[in-house]
């Protein structure tokens, strides 16, 4: 509750700061259109149309099914991979020899590229919703997973020595000295995580199903149609940035105001 | 009322971090009231003395008897948790005895006014206050418990004179009030011989103590050149400079001392009691894996 508040708080002067990002995205659009004005409609057609066409796509209402499919699975493995890559780094964390073993494991599976896990899940899930959440899942896994386990590697010893002669209880323990330093790794891992299971299940869904953004870009990839693959593409992308910049990036400003920032 | 005196009380403590003895055949009482030093070089076992003394690390061989009803610690770095208010850093202690939050921070908010906090710092992050500040944060901290023993490990090493000054100030005379016992680590004997009552000496490898001195000035009376006069005495003692690895004083003034150590001279309130003890055996066979 507090932090609703304080998000709310501090929305106004957070997107009056944004005017410099939303400057340099207007010098990106530019660029943009001077490509296209170079090399044509067909190779990169200009923004205007390719957000006209996102326009027509959302009027129509072909657009929302496709996007809720897709929110549906990234968010369905991304809350599993939260749920898994949370617990486990927790766990593995507090163990040395644990988090010993799973460092490589874990590199692994970072170093495993999401197309070859696509593939075996293509090949174990068919063309059902199993497919794109799996590769959600194994992509974001590592990510948050790391950071847990980083969190409670890097407890400090001097706090805790601080806390037992305080005579800090369990409880307090946990929320006042664990806990607020759990969290700052786990926090930037979990957006972190998100971003890239945006991205991975696009590209499940490209190859393995038959809606869905992927798939939407699948068929207007087939037809040629420039114009509504930037309008997909603008579309997958803005959502993205409105979720983190409009939701995460604060609550992140609030949960580590006490960070030290950069001069 | 028939309680035991308040004090702590350390006997034949010994103590080892696997083959490596930290500390061998300790021993000093003190009592309420009374502020001791623990002097001696880097290494020899203070902080490890302390931390046992304050039940952080479990006594191995020895005895550790505290009888004082509140016991608070200040560590050599000030240790503030990062996400906590200056306010919430001070008031830990009393959130961990599970007071309210209004009353502990209004305890926490008189005893950091009178540390020489301002109001406006209090709202901030530890990272936000300068390095001195965070100092009176954590001297607050350990104070708003209102202790009846203080154990301070070398908390002001890194503060510059000034500041050094007016915390001793703060630190003696919140003692007086208080009849607090204070037990506090230090490598700095101008320190000690400003602060204390009794100045225990140590020497390393076993850490163990080999001699007193009492002094006979109340703190607040020492004025700067008492205090220079005596830390140079203290300086002058064979049992020092051999503790702290210097060479034998000058001639004349340290020969005397280093065998039989002599009554204190009549001038001076510098009164060495215990004499240097023979050093303790060290546990055969302890090092011979080194």
């Amino acid at each position: 509750m507090r932090l609703l508040r304080a998000w709310a708080a501090g929305l106004p002067a957070y997107l009056w700061s944004g005017w410099g990002a939303i400057a340099s995205l207007l010098l990106f659009f530019a660029a943009w259109e001077a490509v296209s004005l170079v090399y044509g409609p067909l190779v990169m057609p200009d923004p205007r149309s390719a957000f006209g066409t996102l326009l027509g796509l959302v009027e129509s209402g072909a657009a929302w099914p496709e996007l809720a499919a897709t929110a549906r699975r990234a968010l369905t493995g991304y809350a599993l991979s939260v749920a898994a890559g949370s617990l486990l780094g927790l766990l593995a964390g507090l163990s040395m020899t644990a988090s010993m073993m799973s460092r490589p494991l874990v590199t692994v599976l970072m170093g495993t590229p999401p197309i070859a896990w696509l593939v075996l899940a293509m090949l174990w899930f068919g063309a059902s919703d199993g497919t794109p959440v799996f590769t959600v899942f194994v992509a974001a896994f590592p990510v948050i997973f790391i950071g847990a386990l980083q969190g409670t590697r890097t407890l400090d010893n001097q706090l805790r020595g601080m806390a037992e002669a305080f005579r800090l209880p369990p409880r307090m323990m946990f929320t006042d000295v664990y806990l607020p330093h759990v969290v700052s790794y786990l926090f930037p891992a979990w957006i972190a995580a998100l971003g890239t299971s945006w991205k991975v299940v696009v590209m499940a869904e490209l190859l393995a199903t038959q809606d869905g953004v992927g798939a939407a870009l699948a068929v207007s990839r087939s037809h040629l149609d420039t114009a509504a693959t930037m309008a997909w593409i603008a579309a997958v992308v803005g959502l993205l940035l409105a979720v983190e910049y409009l939701v995460l990036e604060p609550i992140k400003r609030e949960v580590e105001r006490w960070r030290e920032h950069g001069a | 009322m028939s309680a035991p005196p308040r004090e702590l009380r350390v006997d034949g403590l010994s103590h080892a971090f696997g083959r490596d003895e930290v500390l061998a055949g300790i021993g000093f009482r003190l009592p309420a009231g009374e502020v001791a030093a623990l002097v001696g070089p880097s290494g020899c076992g203070k902080t490890t003395l302390l931390h046992l003394a304050a039940g952080l690390l479990t006594v191995q061989q020895g005895r550790v008897s505290n009888t004082f009803a509140t016991t608070a610690f200040m560590f050599q770095q000030p240790r503030l948790l990062p996400w906590q208010s200056a306010l919430d850093n001070i008031a830990l202690g009393l959130k961990a005895a599970g007071m309210k939050c209004d009353e502990r921070h209004y305890r926490a908010h008189d005893i950091a006014l009178r540390l020489g906090l301002a109001h406006r710092d209090l709202d901030k992050f530890p990272h936000q206050l300068s390095g001195g500040m965070q100092s009176r944060v954590a001297l607050a901290r350990a104070l708003v418990l209102a202790p009846d023993l203080l154990l301070l490990d070398e908390p002001f090493s890194a503060l510059d004179v000034g500041l050094k000054e007016e915390l001793y100030r703060l630190l003696l005379d919140h003692q007086a009030d208080r009849e607090m016992g204070v037990l506090m680590i230090t490598h700095d004997l101008m320190e000690a011989v400003r602060l204390s009552d009794a100045i225990l000496v140590m020497a390393p490898e076993p850490g163990r103590i080999v001699c007193r001195f009492e002094l006979s000035v109340p703190a607040a009376r020492r004025d700067d050149a008492w205090v220079y006069r005596h830390t140079a005495e203290l300086l002058q003692t064979a049992a020092v400079r051999e503790s702290f690895g210097l060479p034998p004083a000058m001639p004349g003034a340290g020969e005397r001392g280093a065998e039989a150590p002599a009554p204190a001279r009549p001038v001076s309130a510098l009164r060495l009691v215990v004499p240097a003890e023979p050093v303790p055996a060290a546990r055969g066979g302890s090092r011979c894996g080194g």
